[in-house]
């Protein structure tokens, strides 16, 4: 299969001791905290209360309009509380506390078989098990797979680059669930109702190549090879380099006829669709120097962090930096003391060796980040504007076309905060918009009002 | 003690890690390269090492003083100018800049030069060509080309290599007698534009210089500055960097280039007017002449790529390249100075923000896709 690659990207170190290590399963919490709101949009509602009993895969939280997804309970026990804990973001959210019975007694799943069901069936089989893009990105799945009519898809993409370094959950589920990947592409691909399903593996995991190649033929899917490079696994990057085709700017995939699904959310839909179970545990991967042993685990939503890394050992030695997901795009946490999500990737203990130098110096112009900017932006001038305040040039620098890869912060060897500057750009940006536009609404009621 | 601290933490997993000490908490992402500003800087100056060597092997020990001058003389101007004018409480001296500006000043100094001018020269070129736009990162003009210049201007004589020449000439110098070899065309170069020498007729065909010359000024076996004469050690240099990708290759081969390329141009004329050789071969070897005497390898290695006076983009660095060996050319055939490279930077670093502001990098998004 040809490949067509991506422009800019870099390549860091893959970090990835966990590669070789078979997924092992952390034992149910004593008590787990399910934060509600564990996707893209609005928080799901929750759907127990205190002192109710629940079992493991009941539904706790409805998902509340379209985009949103459902949440279930990880264990059985009782409902102890419902109220506000740190959530997958680091902030307070409201979670549900469930205490744990000690029989993990799961609630009765409904299989189905696939060549049973419509494609719309298949899509509430998905929605109602609270799939969502395990990734990172946590955009509900259902929402992907119903693409808004005039939009006419042809290829799906499953997403098993796994880019980011120290992460190989996805690399682990590749080579030991292959045949449930593939399966569950095969679902998606019959959900979307397209012909064409390609896996985009990178060169650096032969051995999930080989393992997805084995069942390729037997769910008609294609395997793509790709030579590895930071970040492929962004959607954009992947379709690029897959279909040559670029998603313009401010679309999204499907305006180039492709839909991105990761293959972690595959191998949940192959669960959901054909066993009726839905997302409430998820394999991750406990890395950096400071976690003693990397590994990855099959660990249950709402499951602690600290519970995760004292379950492989604890740590050794200082942590520089504490995130959960990858060490490009994840989110550096001020505690372990937060739950496993379902876009929790990876928890990540960084030594200060890992993290790199952190001293600031002025900006070089060296242009290493624009060459890295795999979006063609010019990360140095965004940078430059947010920290001079000068906001008002920002949208002509494109900033909202900023994917945060944060290739341009890898490169520079000045250490300057450019995905920092630019999230804070986006936020100004967005200031800037919701004043003009509350400008023209004023001007356009004013206009309405002599006439009338 | 450690034995403890794994203990403790292996049993109650705290909510942080051991020791108490707050994890960093800062945007993503969480790695980055090793990559350092000082680690560019210090690399830049330790790859002039080749061209110093040689500098000090025909120019003697002077060579070596002088740089070691200039040296001294930019970093006290940095910790004075960042102390005391731009009121910065850490010191910048560490991050190599200011050494690299000193190494590359004295590069286009002649081993003759008085050393006080050089000390003056080099705390010039920190202040005015650096400090007072704010401090590394913020210069327009690359800050040794404004020491050079300054100098020029304050003290021609023992600055321009027209009197450095001069006094090898009449033996001032003691030099090794092996770097007078192509005396003739500097000497000629020094008294009149080459290109209105040419009109003359001052040249006849015999004054085509031999591949012995070319070779000669390739190694460095020739009268100029003390780190620019030897192609072959910059060249040396200039590969590392390249190597250890502080440099693109845009900078070099387009300078380098276009001075070739013009010169041929410019020889074509006289080629076909001449008999006495291969009309081919005359322009080839004028041009090898006019790449390889005077500065224009360590101006296309060291000088016009440096990083913050110099386009963002490839595409810039080539339009920038250009722009700049065209004024080569064009100062050494047309203008009043035996030199270009100098000046033909500078005026190129000007006009760095306007190619900065039209060449951009291509957007994602603004091409391909089916529709
Ligand atoms: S500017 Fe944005 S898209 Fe470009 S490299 Fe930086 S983080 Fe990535
Ligand atoms: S990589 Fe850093 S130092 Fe280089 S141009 Fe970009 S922001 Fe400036």
């Amino acid at each position: 299969m040809s490949f067509f690659g991506f422009k800019g990207g870099v390549h860091p170190p893959e970090l990835k001791a966990a590669a070789g290590k078979a997924i092992e399963t952390v034992p149910p919490p004593q008590t787990a905290v399910i934060p509600l709101a564990q996707s893209l949009g609005k928080p799901a509602k929750a759907a127990v209360a205190k002192k109710d009993a629940v079992l493991r895969g009941q539904l706790i939280g409805e998902a509340q309009g379209m985009v949103s997804a459902n949440v279930h309970s990880s264990i059985s026990g009782t409902v102890k509380d419902v109220g506000p804990a740190r959530g997958p973001l680091g902030t307070f959210v409201e979670c549900v506390f469930i205490e744990s019975d000690g029989k993990d007694q799961a609630a009765e799943f409904k299989g189905a078989d696939l060549n049973a069901l419509s494609p719309q069936e298949v899509i509430d089989r998905i929605k109602a098990a609270g799939l969502v893009g395990m990734g990172g990105a946590t955009f509900p799945t259902h929402v992907k797979l119903a693409p808004p009519p005039g939009k006419k898809i042809d290829t799906l993409i499953i997403n098993g680059c796994e880019c980011e370094p120290c992460l190989t959950a996805d690399h682990r589920l590749m080579v030991e669930k292959a045949d449930d990947v593939m399966a569950g592409a095969a679902i998606f691909r019959k959900a979307l109702g397209v012909a064409r399903a390609i896996v985009g593996v990178e060169d650096n995991k032969p051995d999930a190549a080989e393992a997805l190649s084995k069942s390729a033929s037997r769910h008609g899917v294609e395997v793509a090879v790709l030579h590895v490079k930071y970040p492929q696994g962004a959607e954009k990057q992947l379709i690029k380099a897959l279909l040559n085709r670029e998603v313009p700017s401010g679309g999204l995939p499907m305006d180039v006829g492709a839909v991105v699904q990761n293959v972690a959310t595959a191998k949940a839909a192959r669960d959901a669709v054909v066993e009726g179970r839905p997302l409430y545990e998820r394999v991750l991967t406990l890395g950096g120097g400071a976690a003693q042993g990397n590994r990855n685990f099959l660990v249950r939503i709402g499951t602690p962090f600290s519970e995760v890394v004292k379950f492989a050992g604890g740590t050794k030695g200082d942590a520089m930096k504490i995130v959960s997901g990858g060490p490009m795009m994840g989110l550096a946490q001020a505690t372990l003391d937060l739950p496993v999500t379902k876009g929790t990737s990876g928890i990540l203990l960084l030594t200060e060796r890992e993290t790199g130098p952190q001293r600031m110096f002025p900006c070089l112009r060296c242009g290493k980040c624009y060459d890295a900017c795999p979006m063609g932006l010019r990360p140095a001038l965004i940078s430059r504007c947010v920290e001079k305040r000068r906001f008002d040039e920002l949208e002509g620098l494109d900033v909202l076309d900023c994917i945060e890869c944060g290739c341009c912060a890898y490169e520079c060897p000045a250490n300057r905060r450019i995905v920092q500057n630019v999230k804070r750009g986006k936020a100004e940006i967005a200031k800037i918009r919701r004043k003009r536009k509350e400008k023209e609404d004023k001007a356009k009621a004013e206009a309405a009002k002599p006439k009338a | 003690m450690p034995e403890e601290n794994k203990d403790t933490t292996a049993k109650e997993a705290p909510a942080a890690p051991a020791s108490g000490r707050k994890p960093l908490f800062s945007a993503s992402p969480h790695i980055t390269s090793d990559e350092t500003v000082p680690k560019i800087m210090w690399t830049v100056a330790a790859a002039c090492a080749p061209a110093l060597f040689v500098g000090v092997y025909f120019f003697g020990p002077a060579a070596a003083l002088v740089t070691g001058v200039c040296v001294a003389s930019a970093l006290a101007t940095e910790w004075a100018a960042t102390r005391f004018f731009l009121g910065r409480k850490e010191t910048t001296i560490t991050d190599g800049s200011a050494a690299v500006t000193g190494i590359l000043l004295a590069f286009c100094l002649p081993s003759s030069v008085p050393l006080w001018q050089a000390a003056v020269g080099a705390a010039i070129a920190v202040f005015i060509g650096k400090t007072v736009f704010g401090g590394l990162g913020c210069n327009i003009f690359n800050p040794a080309l404004i020491g050079r210049a300054v100098m020029l201007a304050a003290w021609p004589a023992a600055v321009s290599g027209a009197a450095f020449l001069e006094k090898t000439a009449s033996g001032a110098l003691s030099l090794p007698s092996a770097v007078a070899r192509v005396p003739n065309f500097v000497d000629a170069m020094t008294q009149a534009t080459p290109l209105a020498a040419i009109k003359e007729g001052k040249f006849d065909a015999s004054a085509c210089p031999s591949w012995h010359d070319l070779n000669n000024l390739f190694i460095g076996r020739c009268g100029g500055c003390l780190g620019e004469t030897s192609a072959l050690a910059i060249l040396v240099g200039g590969i590392w960097l390249l190597f250890r990708k502080i440099i693109t290759w845009h900078i070099p081969v387009v300078y380098i280039g276009t001075v070739f390329v013009l010169t041929l141009a410019a020889k074509a004329p006289d080629a076909f007017k001449q008999q006495s050789m291969e009309p081919v071969l005359y322009m080839l070897q004028w041009s090898l002449f006019h790449v390889l005497a005077g500065g224009l390898f360590l101006g296309a290695f060291f000088m016009a790529t440096d990083m913050v006076t110099s386009p963002m983009t490839g595409a810039g660095k080539i339009v920038f390249a250009a722009g700049a060996g065209a004024l080569v050319v064009l100062i050494r055939f047309l203008g009043g100075y035996p030199e270009g490279v100098c000046y033909s930077i500078l005026m190129m670093n000007m006009v760095v923000p306007l190619i900065d502001r039209f060449i951009k990098p291509r957007k994602f998004g603004t091409a391909g896709g089916p529709k």
